[in-house]
């Protein structure tokens, strides 16, 4: 029934003398007969392998066998064994919030790492200890923005993805905030649309490198600009990218967020996936989440802990700089040990993979006459093509030919009903490429 | 200091108070001299506090009025707001305790002060309790 | 124990992506391009591997010690749920696969679990609809306030500013009430640990909005007022928010869609023990009543009349995207793992045991520590050592004193309103014997207390470290190895 209650029959009577009661019933008093469920009305429990056989069998009917050409900002990356190994330690995964450090300098540590993984990706100062996942680690920075500045108005590029902008748009949307969207030009960034919005009431401006589209930009110009005005500027980033990519410190910007699952963490359907979180060292205090600060103990040895807790929610309650309350401590500890195993020249390896794939498959496609590969601007492993017909029905006839070919833009960009966007991860072969291009000629003739 | 008055709080420490200063029920003190109103927390404020680790100080020539919040203070465990004794403009602030915030728990009537208020209306300073005041409340608090 | 950084050796690789298959070698032009290497560590995948196996070793964890965290629900993870959350058929899912015209067929089995999950929780609760999207129980308590947001939206109510809080609720209450817009109020709690009902009528009127309550609340204790109370609210046309951080104390007991409740959110990884990763990532599903069901989160899974579940978007007074996708999928294929496994009889056995070892270790330690609340409790009970730090011995010494007996303390210093706050939570899957080792331990620390109370400056003297100076931590901020520690300007 549960063969988790360690319970004997025996015991029960003992620690129900000693509470003092005669039977379990007793206990559950308190709860007056009309407070009690009028139904509860749930299966029978199952053994261990008929749950085991029966999800195993779930897990059959979703397909994972179809060679994914899809991204939108969540990628199929290798991940080395050692990394899920690791993370697969009961004294890792079963472990609480180390809210007692001397018996929680493992998670400590590694959380300590994982922040400074992270500086060192981004190339800014200070990180958090993470947030739940790209799009709500976005809507954070945008509102630590607000409160850095105390002014209400945000500009959004049009190159942020549109998931991440429809989960701010949610939340924001009974606020008083003004939000405004600029639209993007031949895929990328208008400065002009940009400018002429920045005023002295904007308190930040989002950005995305590379944006929804794939395409690369140096956005040192849009932030200065930003900056001349008292504004400061969120980049989200991906994080595999900057194995090659210049850096959003190197740009100038305040506050730097992203989707960690490229670097370690699987698919998994949409989650658990790993919100980050950079930024400049003066800012700290206005972070949200956990922040793993070093410091000694009391013989004076390296240690390290859960700090500045007095902007948090259990210290500040309604006044915290967010109601969060807990990181993606496995997920960063993930995150860290990729870092670790794929290292300094690993990275930039996976990264310049990711880049020569994408080139390739962009020749490759290019080929194809009714395939037109966007080149307005360049791009790391994602890009976008227009077709002849519609993008959507080109999927679905290609995910009969067992690919994932993309993701139609229509979906989110009225008017590119046409357009499709292309992801070529380090793990896809020249021969899936080709197979891939051969494969779209068929249903586009 | 020589001039300070004693009171008691519960865990048995003589807490200190100032004579000359006022008080606010929040535990904030303020030295009123040539219309500038220097203020800070008291003895007793640092004391529940604990180790301040941080200050957040308020910018320079912004208007506050009597009572708003316009500071706060972060110890490891807690975080307090901290209200201005009197309205007027900020003057002043005490940048010695970004660097070291311990000043507070060091000094909290000296060089812990936290900010210097030009003060709007003398009349004011009527809300505010005598060092007797102060340390009577502090006394009904146990 | 050094970082992993300061393991690093110059041009040391931990992985081989292996020789470029495609013929093309492009290049970032270097307008775009990082000027130089991110300075990640340098290291074997055996130093890795030894790194951080070392590190879990210096954690206290479920696997390896008892961990009586009151409010935190620390009970047993099963392996198998694990081994299920692990199969590719989940983890190499993309999300995206789901949106394309003609991948619903391909994530059939995923969106059956996100299905059935919301059939179950539905009728565990007595709500008619849940949002499985919700990224963590803070998560889902900001989505619940944002529903209620919506209802009064949706009705022209200009007027409600005001969320009503007891004392006695999780930080979080508060700070999300705050977040989603609203002001918050709180109500203190009466001497038996209950809501005060006559602060609660005079905090009531026309700009309530509506009230976030923990049942059984932090003090474990049931609200036995409860009808009277969603009364009050559902006047003035309150939402009723029941927070679901200690469902697991009445399951199969009372639901709280039948005594009033409009919305909850379920912190799967105490109620179906999804593992607690160190600190997340967790799930907070979120559960309506008919009145708020038009409002949540887009997308929703949905059956068929042919059988087939898809993701369906068209509600259009839905508050929109809360999160990226459709939740913490993997540690919700757990939470439906072990709810398949224990059932009806299962879970209200789940939910007996825990109350019953709460019980017995609130009676066995009744003589040594001061009781809050002198009545049967639900999950978990409250101490205070107030006796103890009389002595000098604070409920923070103690802790530290457990750690020493290989004892995870229970949570110490919540709720709030209970001086020297000592919250123990056994949970069901921890046998009397683990029970009784720590009553022996708790009994000795109260002995010891009045011996020899300055042995406890000490403690812990077995752990890799000592007490760390925390207010160092805070004024001197050093969160990254390439940080230079200092305090920070002021912004």
């Amino acid at each position: 029934m549960n063969p988790y209650i360690t319970n004997t029959p025996q015991e029960v009577e003992q620690m129900l003398k000693a509470i003092g009661v005669e039977i379990l019933d007793a206990l559950f008093a308190g709860i007056a007969p009309a407070h009690r469920p009028k139904s509860f009305d749930l299966p029978k429990g199952l053994s261990e392998y008929e749950v085991m056989r029966h999800v195993t069998a779930l897990s059959l009917k979703n397909n994972v066998h179809v060679v994914p050409f899809i991204g939108g900002g969540y990628y199929d990356h290798y991940i080395p064994t050692a990394v899920s190994s690791l993370t697969s330690r009961g004294e890792f995964y079963t472990a609480y919030t180390p809210y007692q450090p001397e018996c929680a300098q493992g998670t400590l540590q590694a959380l300590f790492e994982y922040q400074s993984s992270m500086c060192a990706l981004t190339g800014m100062e200070v990180s958090n200890a993470s947030l739940y996942d790209g799009g709500t680690a976005l809507y954070e920075a945008m509102m630590m923005a607000i409160r850095i500045t105390g002014r209400d108005r945000v500009i959004m590029d049009g190159g942020v993805s549109p998931i991440y902008r429809k989960i701010l748009k949610t939340y924001t949307h009974h606020l008083s905030y003004q939000f405004e969207e600029t639209p993007i030009v031949h895929g990328q960034s208008s400065r002009d649309e940009i400018y002429q919005r920045l005023d002295r009431d904007t308190a930040v401006v989002i950005l995305q490198n590379p944006n929804f589209f794939g395409a690369i930009d140096d956005l040192t110009d849009i932030i200065a600009k930003a900056h001349s005005v008292g504004a400061l500027v969120i980049v989200s980033v991906y994080p595999v990218s900057l194995g090659l990519l210049k850096t959003p410190a190197e740009m100038g910007a305040d506050i730097v967020t992203g989707e960690g699952q490229s670097l370690g963490l699987p698919l998994n359907f949409g989650g658990p996936y790993l919100g980050f979180m950079c930024a400049r060292k003066k800012y700290i205090r206005k972070m949200p989440g956990r922040i793993v600060g070093e410091t000694v103990d009391s013989k004076g040895q390296r240690c390290f802990v859960n700090t500045l807790q007095a902007r948090e929610q259990h210290i500040r309650r309604e006044k915290a700089t967010s109601n969060i309350c807990t990181n993606v401590s496995l997920c960063a500890l993930q995150a860290a040990i990729f870092m670790a195993v794929v290292g300094k020249n690993g990275l930039k390896e996976m990264a310049q993979l990711n880049l020569d794939k994408a080139e390739y498959a962009k020749q490759v496609l290019s080929k194809i006459k009714s395939v037109e590969v966007k080149r307005s601007a360049p791009t790391f492993n994602e890009f976008t093509i227009h077709l002849h017909k519609d993008a959507s029905e080109v999927v679905a006839a290609m995910m009969k030919k067992g690919f994932a070919a993309g993701f139609p833009l229509g979906r989110y960009y009225p008017g590119m009903e046409r357009y499709l966007l292309v992801a070529v991860t380090e793990k896809r072969t020249k021969q899936e490429i080709d197979r891939y291009a051969k494969a779209l000629q068929e249903v586009l003739d | 200091m020589d001039s300070r008055l004693r009171g008691n709080d519960s865990g048995g420490r003589v807490m200190e108070i100032e004579e000359n200063f006022l008080y606010t029920k929040e535990h904030e003190w303020v030295s009123i001299e040539d219309n500038i109103a220097t203020m800070g927390i008291t003895d007793y404020a640092q004391e529940a506090l604990g180790d301040v680790t941080y200050v957040e100080l308020p910018e320079e020539e912004s208007e506050v009025e009597q009572f708003e919040q316009f500071v706060s203070v972060e110890s490891v465990k807690a975080a307090s707001d901290i209200y201005a004794p009197m309205g007027g403009k900020v003057v002043d602030v005490n940048r010695k305790l970004e660097e070291t915030p311990a000043l507070i728990n060091k000094d909290c009537y000296g060089k812990g002060w936290i900010a210097k208020i030009d003060v709007r209306d003398m009349d004011e300073s009527t809300n505010l309790m005598s060092a007797e005041e102060y340390r009577n409340y502090l006394d009904s608090l146990h | 124990m050094e970082l992993i950084f300061e393991k690093s050796i110059a041009g040391r690789k931990g992985f081989d992506f292996g020789d470029p298959d495609v013929p093309s070698h492009a290049q970032i032009p270097s307008k775009y391009a990082r000027s130089v290497d991110a300075a990640l560590p340098e290291v074997s995948e055996l130093d890795v591997v030894r790194h951080y196996t070392r590190l879990s070793q210096k954690n206290f964890s479920i696997d390896t010690h008892f961990y009586p965290l009151g409010s935190c629900t620390m009970k047993y993870n099963p392996k198998f749920t694990e081994a299920l959350a692990r199969l590719s058929g989940f983890t190499d899912l993309h999300p995206l696969l789901a949106q394309l015209s003609g991948g619903e067929q391909w994530t059939q089995g995923a969106l059956q679990i996100l299905y059935e999950l919301e059939q179950w929780m539905c009728e565990m609760t007595g709500f008619s609809d849940f949002t499985m999207q919700p990224l963590a129980g803070a998560h889902g308590e900001l989505t619940g306030i944002m529903l209620m947001a919506a209802y009064h939206k949706s009705k022209g109510n200009t007027k409600k500013k005001y969320v009503i809080i007891p004392d006695s609720a999780h930080g979080t209450n508060p700070a999300s009430a705050a977040v989603a817009g609203y002001e918050t109020i709180s109500i203190p709690s009466n001497k038996d640990g209950g809501m005060d009902l006559e602060a609660l009528k005079a905090a009531v009127n026309e700009e309530t909005a509506g009230l976030m309550m923990t049942v059984p609340s932090t003090y474990g204790v049931f609200e036995g007022n409860i009808s009277e109370i969603s009364k009050i609210i559902h006047a003035v046309d309150g939402i009723m928010y029941y927070d679901g951080a200690n469902l697991n104390a009445v399951l199969g007991r009372c639901r709280p869609g039948d005594v009033g409740f409009d919305v909850m959110h379920i912190n799967t990884h105490k109620t179906f023990t999804t593992p607690h990763g160190g600190g997340g990532p967790g799930a907070g599903p979120v559960g309506v009543n008919q009145k708020l069901s038009k409002f949540l989160p887009i997308s929703r899974v949905v059956k068929r009349s042919d059988g087939v579940y898809v993701l369906d978007y068209n509600y259009p007074e839905s508050i929109g995207y809360i999160a990226s996708f459709y939740g913490n999928f993997g540690l919700l294929v757990r939470a439906y793992a072990y709810m398949l496994m224990l059932g009806r009889e299962g879970l209200m056995a789940t939910t007996d045991h825990a109350v019953l070892n709460a019980n017995y270790i609130m009676r066995k330690l009744e003589p040594y520590y001061k009781i809050c609340f002198d009545r049967i409790c639900m999950h978990e009970s409250v101490f205070s050592a107030s006796r103890q730090a009389e002595r000098g011995v604070h409920a923070i010494d103690i802790a530290k004193f457990l750690i020493d007996q290989q004892i995870h303390p229970p949570t110490v210093y919540f709720p709030i309103s209970v001086p020297e706050a000592i919250m123990i939570e056994p949970t069901e899957t921890e046998s009397k014997q683990t029970m009784d080792n720590f009553i022996d331990k708790m009994i000795e620390a109260d002995k010891l207390s009045q011996t020899d109370p300055a042995a406890f400056r000490e403690f812990p003297k077995t752990m890799p470290v000592t007490r760390p100076d925390e207010v160092k931590a805070a004024r001197d901020i050093k969160t990254s190895f390439f940080l230079a520690s200092s305090p920070t300007d002021a912004v």
